[in-house]
């Protein structure tokens, strides 16, 4: 296989710094910055002698930029260390049309990293180390609630995921009621917002993701009164509604939590249970729906603006560049799983062979984003103007494409992949992403009402298996009328949407593509006071913000960043 | 009943300020009262046909047909210039709607929505319309569940309101002042069919809010607000008291001139009626 230099946006900045803007670098170089190892601590470059310091002196500057950065804390300067070093490895093998692809970000990795050493989400079952204790982590197996949320305490530290903080901590309503019998109220309350406080300062990251429900349970109450009533980043939750076995209590209170701090999510749980099997799903991260003793191995995902610019006209589009580009993405997401399962020595984990997770759960997320970038050009190049979100025959051009895309992804078969199939995920985007709008969502900013919206996306949601998400903004009427919220939940959920998240336009918390920011710890960082929880976002329109305040926040978004100095 | 058409400004299928819930809410084009703090006062007037609107558009959506204003919403482009220069307050852009085409709209948007509230202009002008779409939603298997509320300024008789009473689930009704002058010269009508109005509904249990907005100077006065209060407190404590703040947007004319009113006016409103016992104050969730 031919080797074609990928170049990733550390040696892009690199590179940048190195020539300027105005001199691009050429192909060579850009092989050649691919080709360092670590050896010891020598490094052996396949450079010729003139380019070698040069390229040395830029490495050394961005190292050194990080492990002097006044922002970053030492674990921050730890992770963009790792990123680096992992980065300066080459990629695993591509095809030269896949690696081109993948260079002009028609297809993208999500910057997961050169060397795929674990995968990118993972799900364990914390049942099995409640139940049987750990032998790798001497831990004997809880009976007490006290022990049973410190044992997962500590579990948490050992999961790894594409940020090193665990994306999912557990369906915790079912792992916590079997040790609640005898504890009162007040002091499940206690002990639950302790753990609360413990998730928020020291797994600051707001893809970390608690599930409850769907049943109506003194635990699933209890969490929704701490989150409410703290008003945390972390963790992200997720309470999965079923009409035939949640009660309207429960989900009037998860709604009501939404009017008080734009959390939880609510999930369709009946159209994603039945996707699964008895082990169950955990919907983690930022929406993500996988198997629990499992996960996603990989995100990649194909850019439709991207793709729809390559295209003549509509048909041309459907017949020959989509299946052209979603063929190159299923290439590179093949590379990467068969690094991960075949070179890294991931499953060797004490974590299989205890059982939390198993080799064969792992599932690989096939995204897809910009579509109505992507349906509002073919729309011009058909010489027609109706936009996406608004348009009836623009609306029908986007089903087209989800249904299109989901049939060739069930029709692909993936080695190392659960059940031998990708899953269609419509991807929310990460802080680089300019002019695009995440997955199949309205362009911010423009939607129309929140009925209107659902019912013009809920014909998408059918296609998204492993996850898609639209946030509802309301105003802040609905303050006075939580009814409505209720109201507006239940219909979305009719509708088939397979999550249902709202935003209060004038709350603390609200969300950026996926996740919570505190837009009073933005404010305090405009006037340059600094704040206790740092928190603010990574999303682009926010980047903007945390780039004026020159200073990383404590809770951050860590999948949204593309690497150090992005 | 199919042949019986409202005339109707706007069907809004997502509303979360007009009764509890997301509701479906048709305004009703014309009002009998003519106040001048309105914030849609272009539903106030009853079109008649004059023509003066048709050179204001600049898309011609408007035509004059056999002595009528026709209106083409396809090639509107919302720029409202009709609405301004109309001298009665009317609107050319209102449509004839049937009870079958809002079953329609509702059967459409079932799962959102928590019940539907006629509002305007004035709903009880259109008082028959009103009654046949309640009883349709209520003999409809698909819809009955939906609540049926009016919003309206009280100003209708005793007889009327029974009719009415018997397939409504919930009244929000406005009290612009409780001093006749004061009333008569915001509104332009007098408060008696008002008031008594909402001891009738509230006799019959369906009293779901009495609104109160609170305009500086005039309706926020020591002496209105004590009148308030009484008046509430007959009604029984449990009455739930919605205080609306006089602001800006929409208004025409001199009232343009008033002061808004502010947050702290209207709480301190708020506090006087709690403090007397009224249980449920609503204060606004938004100052504009």
């Amino acid at each position: 296989m031919k080797r074609v230099p990928i170049v990733n946006r550390a040696n892009m900045s690199l590179k940048k710094r190195l020539w300027g803007n105005k001199h691009k670098p050429t192909t060579e170089i850009a092989i050649d910055l691919n080709h360092f190892e670590m050896a010891g601590s020598r490094l052996k470059f396949g450079l010729d002698p003139t380019h070698k310091g040069a390229v040395m002196q830029e490495i050394f500057e961005k190292l050194r930029n990080i492990t002097n950065d006044k922002t970053l804390n030492p674990a921050q300067k730890a992770r963009y260390l790792s990123l680096e070093a992992e980065n300066m490895l080459p990629y695993p093998d591509l095809d030269s049309e896949t690696a081109e692809a993948l260079q002009q970000r028609v297809i993208c990795d999500m910057y997961e990293g050169h060397a795929p050493y674990k995968p990118r989400y993972v799900l364990p079952d914390y049942s099995i180390v409640l139940k049987n204790g750990s032998e790798y982590l001497e831990l004997s197996a809880p009976e007490t609630l006290d022990e049973a949320i410190n044992t997962l305490m500590i579990a948490y530290h050992h999961v790894p995921s594409v940020t090193g903080i665990p994306v999912f901590i557990g369906q915790l309503d079912d792992l916590l009621l079997p040790y609640c019998e005898g504890v009162s109220d007040d002091d499940l309350y206690r002990k639950i917002k302790l753990f609360w406080r413990y998730l928020d300062r020291v797994l600051p990251d707001a893809f970390m993701h608690a599930n409850i429900g769907p049943t109506d349970n003194r635990v699933a109450r209890t969490i929704l009164r701490v989150d409410a009533e703290l008003k945390q980043i972390a963790p992200n939750l997720t309470f999965r509604y079923d009409p035939e076995i949640s009660t309207e209590q429960i989900l009037a209170i998860a709604t009501n939590n939404i009017v008080e701090c734009s959390k939880p999510h609510i999930a369709n749980h009946p159209i994603h249970a039945k996707l699964f099997d008895e082990r169950g799903y955990g919907i983690v991260s930022c929406y993500n729906v996988l198997p629990v003793a499992g996960g996603a191995s990989t995100l990649t995902r194909v850019n439709l603006k991207e793709v729809a610019l390559r295209a003549d006209n509509i048909e041309h589009f459907f017949a020959e560049v989509l299946p052209h580009y979603m063929e190159l993405n299923f290439r590179l997401t093949e590379a990467r799983v068969d690094y991960l399962f075949n070179k890294s020595n991931f499953f060797t984990s004490f974590l299989i062979d205890e059982g939390w997770m198993d080799r064969d759960r792992f599932t690989v997320m096939y995204g897809i984003y910009a579509m109505a970038e992507a349906v509002n050009i073919l729309q011009e190049k058909d010489g027609r103007t109706g936009l996406y979100g608004f348009d009836d025959v623009a609306n029908e051009i986007g089903y087209r494409m989800s249904k299109e895309m989901a049939k060739i992804v069930e029709n692909r078969p993936l080695e190392n992949v659960w059940r031998g199939r990708a899953m269609l995920h419509s991807q929310a985007g990460i802080s680089i992403d300019e002019g695009v709008t995440p997955g199949v969502r309205i362009p911010y900013g423009t939607e129309p009402d929140p009925v209107s919206h659902v019912l013009a996306l809920a014909p998408h949601h059918q296609y998204y298996s492993s996850g898609i998400s639209e946030i509802l903004t309301v105003d802040e009427t609905i303050k006075n009328n939580p009814e409505a919220m209720l109201q507006l939940c239940k219909g979305a959920l009719e509708s088939g949407f397979r999550e249902f998240t709202a935003n209060v336009a004038s709350n603390d918390l609200v969300r950026v593509t996926g996740y919570m920011v505190r837009l009073s710890d933005i404010a305090k960082f405009k006037e340059c006071k600094g704040s206790r929880t740092n928190t603010t976002a990574l999303a682009s329109e926010a980047a903007d913000v945390t780039g004026i305040l020159d200073r990383k926040p404590r809770v951050v978004g860590n999948e949204l960043s593309a690497g150090y100095g992005q | 009943m199919n042949s019986l058409l409202a005339t109707v400004n706007k069907i809004l299928t997502y509303s979360v300020v007009d009764g509890p819930g997301n509701r479906l809410v048709i305004f009703l084009q014309g009002c009998n009262f003519n106040c001048s703090t309105c914030h849609n006062p272009y539903t106030v007037g009853v079109c008649d046909h004059c023509g003066d609107c048709i050179p204001a558009c600049h898309v011609d959506a408007l035509a004059m047909v056999d002595g009528r204003v026709v209106f083409d919403p396809t090639a509107c482009d919302q720029c409202d210039a009709c609405l301004h220069i109309c001298p009665i307050s009317a609107s050319p852009m209102v449509q004839q709607v049937s009870v079958a085409d809002i079953l329609d709209i509702a059967r459409k948007n079932r799962p959102f929505l928590s019940g539907i509230t006629v509002s305007g202009g004035e709903a009880t002008l259109q008082l028959k319309f009103v009654i046949a779409l309640f009883k349709a939603v209520k003999d409809d298997p698909a819809l009955n569940g939906l609540t049926c509320f009016v919003d309206t300024n009280g100003h209708l008789g005793a007889q009327s309101w029974e009719r009415l009473l018997t397939v409504t689930d919930g009244v929000m009704l406005d009290i612009k002042a409780f001093d006749p002058a004061t009333h008569h010269a915001l509104t332009g009508q007098d408060n008696a069919k008002t008031l008594k109005a909402a001891k009738i509904v509230r006799d019959a249990g369906k009293l779901y809010e009495l609104r109160f907005l609170a305009i500086p100077g005039k309706t926020d006065t020591e002496r209105e607000v004590a009148k308030l209060t009484d008046f509430a407190l007959s009604l029984g404590s449990d009455v739930r008291v919605r205080l609306n703040a006089f602001q800006h947007h929409g208004v025409r004319g001199d009232a343009l001139e008033w002061p808004k009113m502010t947050e702290t006016g209207v709480n301190k409103i708020a506090e006087h009626l709690r403090k007397a016992g009224i249980s449920e104050v609503i204060t606004p969730a938004l100052y504009l």
